[in-house]
């Protein structure tokens, strides 16, 4: 992974800077991938920047997918894969959450098809997002106790 | 079936469960209907029922091993389930395939896509009453089905395409199996147009009938036909071009009507443009060279070279023992299924296991809309809609 000063070159990064400059925590650039870490408080000020500016237009949400890093902290990782289908471009962004408060706010706002996506990660990483509609369980019973994907989630044996 | 109290009075709507077991559910789905007489005021979409935990387990098989589990996600699209998984490998890799690869690859994806479409049809068709296209229909998928078992030896779990290349050489007379198909097949394919797409029945339907704006489309997240449907020509082939497919002329077919007959004829539509693609890509496959990539300790060696030399030997045992371990890092590989946008995405933490594997179903995205295409409408339509979806419930619950 590389963290290379042209990243900011980048149209996209650098009309986020313009529009709010401390946004933006980190750049990544991994095999032609552009990443933008961001801290947790502005995800959602930026998701609605993201889709609603006409020169960027990202208004096609692919993916929400959590990761989870323990024990590392910050444990937990979600990377939203983002789309302007006006300019064909694609980039994700990523924010990282601590283990002992994994809550964000959502983001089905701006995108609702965030909807099962977060669902889903609230049911198998046990990451509450707040402000959804319908924060249930969605691929597991309703009855579940844990989160499967987790990393110290047991495979075998009793849970 | 169970009559509720509602904020106005008395029981004025009921819920009804519709399935998970119901043949037009397309597997195991379940939709609670509220009901104000043949109205649907409400549905909602429960999941889960066939949920396997694909990516869990996927965390525990290294990277050649996973390959066999993507098959089982969409059943009815193996092989673009296995590309998207090994092109995100590759990414992570920084492999580079063999053309004669990547064209094989491609021409069995738009078989994969045709087979897929003809299985959606069918299956759509006998649910809103055509019992004869259902029969048809599968018939012509068998064909294709025997180049797969052909090619890989499974007609359904192919696991076929491996991280650098192909798993074996296609077998001496492939091409002329799938001559046979490029002939007999635009024919048939009118055939079932006829049976359908002036059909009376079809049209009252169809037409008008499950309709799903662009602006929804777009904000629910839907991909592939179910969004070219109401006009917009997202289709990542064209929009992405993966493994080569920049070198093939085809139209994307996109309609305006937002209705299940649009979808209906983008999908026709797009199976005649796979022929095209799969007749393209016989004619630019060279009949010699090599199908793997030239990457060793990650692609197995060839049998006689690990009878003759010793690095082959110990290459082939660390690759089936420990695997190998690409370095670390992120990498999101979308290809475009017969459902959508396929999306496999990848976390390596240089280990020869996947740290986690995700994929983003279209079908997941897709279904999601269905709550928008019903409510309001009549509970005859549900069948017409979930049909146009073309959900398979084992890439949604994974």
């Amino acid at each position: 992974m590389t963290e290379t000063p042209d990243l900011e070159q980048n149209p996209t990064v650098a009309r986020i800077r313009s529009w709010k400059p401390d946004a933006i925590e980190g750049l990544v650039s991994f095999r032609g991938e552009l990443t933008i870490l961001l801290p947790r408080e502005h995800l959602f000020p930026l998701a609605e920047f993201l889709a609603a500016a006409p020169e960027l237009a990202f208004t096609y949400l692919s993916d929400v997918t959590g990761v989870d890093r323990f024990p590392v902290e910050p444990r937990f990782e979600l990377n939203y894969h983002l789309l302007s289908l006006s300019r064909r471009e694609a980039i994700r962004l990523r924010v990282r959450l601590q283990g002992d408060s994994p809550v964000i706010e959502s983001v089905v706002p701006v995108w609702p098809t965030a909807n099962w996506h977060e669902r889903e990660i609230f049911d198998l990483f046990g990451i509450r997002f707040e402000g959804h509609p319908n924060l249930r369980r969605i691929l597991m019973p309703d009855d579940w106790e844990g989160y499967p994907l987790r990393k110290d989630y047991p495979v075998e044996g009793p849970r | 079936m169970t009559i509720v109290q509602t904020a106005t009075g008395p029981a004025q709507t009921m819920v009804l469960n519709m399935g998970p077991q119901h043949p037009s559910t397309h597997g195991v789905l379940r939709v609670l209907l509220e009901l104000d007489g043949e109205n649907v005021v409400k549905a909602d979409v429960d999941i889960g029922y066939l949920h396997t935990g694909i990516e869990k387990t996927a965390e525990a098989l290294t990277y050649s091993q996973a390959i066999t589990i993507t098959d089982r996600m969409d059943y009815l699209a193996p092989l673009s389930n296995n590309l998207a998984y090994c092109l995100a490998v590759e990414k992570l890799l920084e492999l580079e395939i063999p053309k004669r690869a990547q064209y094989i690859r491609v021409l069995l994806t738009e078989l994969t896509r045709v087979a897929s479409h003809l299985v959606w049809l069918g299956t759509h068709a006998i649910d809103l009453g055509a019992m004869s296209v259902f029969l048809y229909c599968f018939r012509e998928r068998e064909g294709l089905l025997n180049i797969f078992e052909m090619v890989s030896g499974q007609r359904m779990m192919t696991s076929y395409f491996r991280i650098g290349g192909l798993a074996l050489e296609p077998p001496i007379g492939w091409t002329d199996r799938v001559q046979k198909v490029l002939q007999s097949l635009p024919a048939r394919i009118d055939e079932y147009e006829d049976l359908l797409t002036k059909n009376r029945i079809w049209l009252a339907r169809t037409q008008g009938v499950g309709m799903l704006s662009a602006a929804d489309a777009i904000a629910m997240g839907v991909s592939g036909p179910s969004l070219r449907g109401s006009g917009v020509d997202y289709d990542v082939r064209k929009y992405f071009p993966y493994s080569s497919y920049e070198e093939f002329d085809f139209q994307v077919p996109v309609r305006t009507e937002c209705d299940c007959y649009a979808r209906y004829m983008c999908r026709v539509a797009e199976m005649r443009e796979s022929l095209k693609i799969v007749k393209q890509a016989l004619e630019k496959i060279p009949s010699e060279g090599p199908i793997k990539a030239d990457a060793p300790g990650i692609v197995p060696p060839q049998r006689e070279k690990m009878k003759t030399e010793m690095e082959a030997l110990i290459y082939h045992f660390k690759i089936f023992t420990e695997g190998f371990a690409p370095p670390p890092g992120e990498v999101y590989q979308r290809v475009e299924s017969p459902r959508g946008e396929l999306g496999c995405f990848i976390a390596s933490d240089g280990s020869p296991k996947p740290y986690r594997m995700k994929i983003r179903a279209p079908s997941f995205a897709n279904l999601q809309a269905l709550q928008k295409m019903v409510e309001g409408r009549l509970i005859a339509d549900v069948i017409a809609s979930i049909g146009t979806l073309d959900i398979v419930l084992g890439e949604i619950d994974r």
